[in-house]
């Protein structure tokens, strides 16, 4: 019953900093609104008994991610009140992205069986241990690749920042 | 199910009430420990010892003026204090304080939360620990505090990964997460300090680094930055930056005491015969005495040590402590494997 409410909340908490972190006319705004969503999207994340995800979603978007955003737009000093984005290519641009996007969600969600849908609790995969086992056993090659492409990623962002040495 | 609640909140209540009474004495501990390494007497006016002088603090900044910067963000400019404090509390729900009490053959754990993944809990809350300070740093509209926060976030940034390198080397020792776990296997004497020297020098280092103090206190450089981050912040608002920073010095301690010093444990602790909830007594105390050990080694260092240049600080951050890391995870796995 609880883990219901909590499940309303935390939906509707999502969908307000998500609505509100597009609407906002101070970037500064935007940025924490949109820490805000990663939270209550964390709290699906335990809600679903997927502890693990939660807490490394928590660490890495909202820890990491969105205080490397924060450092560039105060940085950068982004204080003044944007007006809407002037140029029509951009917006005819968001526009068509986000309407592939939905094909892609419509297309997932359609031949979804709802009654499929496993119970968290009993399947465990989201504690810690279950799933390092999968990772580790039955994901490995995949697992190890993805380390890589981070590694490459890092190489790629330090030689970004050396660009006048080279 | 009602039972369980009430219990919960009334632990809650408790640990908050502690680590604001804590917080409120470790201010004139620090000035008495200040006052005795400078062979001074320190405040002792304020009832006998000065006692009463953290009250007396607490009246002055309650009676302060109130001022707000015209140019400063107006809900930013509050929450910034307001998000460091709650940061900071945040954290000792995983601590296990004791162990657990049994009163009418019911068991009441002596811990807020029990959760599987406590190391990675307290790492998200200290990597959310930047925010405060910044929002309050960038809201203020003044160079001082935006200067300050943007070193606060990138010193944090910087230890915040050696410190969770240091932590994996003893994750992979103990094989568990848990906080309690963790606990129970330093019974007796085996604490993971005696595993994990280097481990627990680089976290020692980090936990400096992560609360602000010195000699890591840049931030809140007074003579390069005025005050930093907290430049515009007055009365009560102040308070809870400066007051935090004692809450976070609590909480490290008690991590680290949890984490290499065995907690509520204590040798010879078979010896005594004691019964289970005189151990919980006693072990709340052992574990209270190791914090207090740790809260004066932060005062120690911060009346003796000078503080870091900022260039100095990223490189021992960046090409000492990591490394560090690094290789000692390396060695606890070669040592894993061969045993």
């Amino acid at each position: 019953m609880i883990t219901r409410y909590l499940f309303y909340f935390l939906s509707i908490l999502a969908l307000y900093s998500a609505i509100m972190m597009l609407i906002s006319r101070r970037q500064i705004h935007s940025v924490l609104y949109l820490t805000l969503a990663f939270f209550a999207i964390g709290g699906h994340y335990i809600l679903l008994n997927a502890q693990f995800l939660a807490v490394v979603h928590i660490i890495v978007y909202a820890g990491a991610i969105m205080v490397l955003f924060l450092f560039t737009v105060m940085l950068l000093n982004l204080n003044t009140e944007q007006k809407s984005p002037k140029k029509m290519s951009a917006k005819i641009g968001a526009i068509v992205s986000g309407g592939m996007l939905m094909i892609v969600l419509i297309a997932i969600l359609r031949t979804y069986d709802i009654s499929m849908t496993h119970d968290p609790d009993l399947t465990q995969i989201g504690l810690i241990k279950n799933l390092g086992k999968v990772l580790y056993e039955d994901y490995l090659l995949p697992f190890e690749i993805s380390s890589v492409l981070f590694l490459t990623a890092m190489v790629g962002a330090v030689l970004l920042g050396k660009k006048e040495q080279i | 199910m009602t039972i369980f609640i009430i219990y919960k909140v009334f632990l809650c209540s408790v640990i908050l009430i502690l680590s604001l009474l804590v917080a409120m004495y470790s201010t004139l501990i620090e000035r008495k420990v200040a006052a005795f390494l400078q062979d001074r007497i320190g405040p002792d006016r304020a009832g006998p010892f000065g006692l009463l002088q953290p009250l007396a603090d607490g009246i002055k900044l309650f009676f302060k003026e109130e001022f707000m910067p015209n140019t400063a963000d107006k809900f930013l400019y509050i929450l910034g204090p307001s998000l460091t404090m709650l940061i900071a509390l945040l954290t000792s729900a995983v601590i296990p304080w004791s162990i657990p009490v049994i009163i009418g053959g019911k068991i009441y754990p002596l811990q807020v939360a029990d959760i599987n993944i406590g190391i990675l809990y307290i790492f998200a809350i200290v990597s959310m620990g930047v925010y405060g300070i910044m929002i309050g740093g960038w809201a203020s509209n003044n160079k001082y505090a935006l200067l300050g926060a943007v070193r606060a976030s990138s010193q944090m940034i910087s230890y915040e990964l050696a410190m969770g390198l240091s932590i994996i080397s003893l994750a992979m020792m103990t094989g568990s997460l848990s906080l309690k776990d963790i606990v129970e296997q330093q019974q007796g004497f085996h604490w993971n300090i005696f595993y994990q020297p280097l481990a627990f020098l680089i976290f020692l280092v980090c936990a400096f680094a992560e609360t602000n103090r010195s000699p890591f206190d840049l931030p809140e450089c007074e003579t390069e930055l005025v005050g930093g981050y907290h430049t515009e912040y007055s009365s009560m608002k102040l308070g809870f930056y400066l007051f935090a920073e004692y809450v976070n010095m609590f909480v490290s301690g008690a991590i680290m005491a949890t984490l290499f010093f065995g907690g509520y444990h204590f040798p010879f602790v078979d010896k005594l015969g004691l019964s289970n909830n005189t151990l919980a007594v006693v072990g709340f105390f052992i574990l209270f005495t190791k914090i207090t050990f740790f809260g004066f080694l932060f005062m120690w260092i911060r009346w003796t040590l000078p503080r870091f240049r900022f260039d100095q600080l990223m490189r021992l951050g960046w090409k000492a402590l990591i490394p560090l890391a690094i290789l000692n995870i390396l060695i606890t796995g070669i040592v894993i494997l061969v045993r």
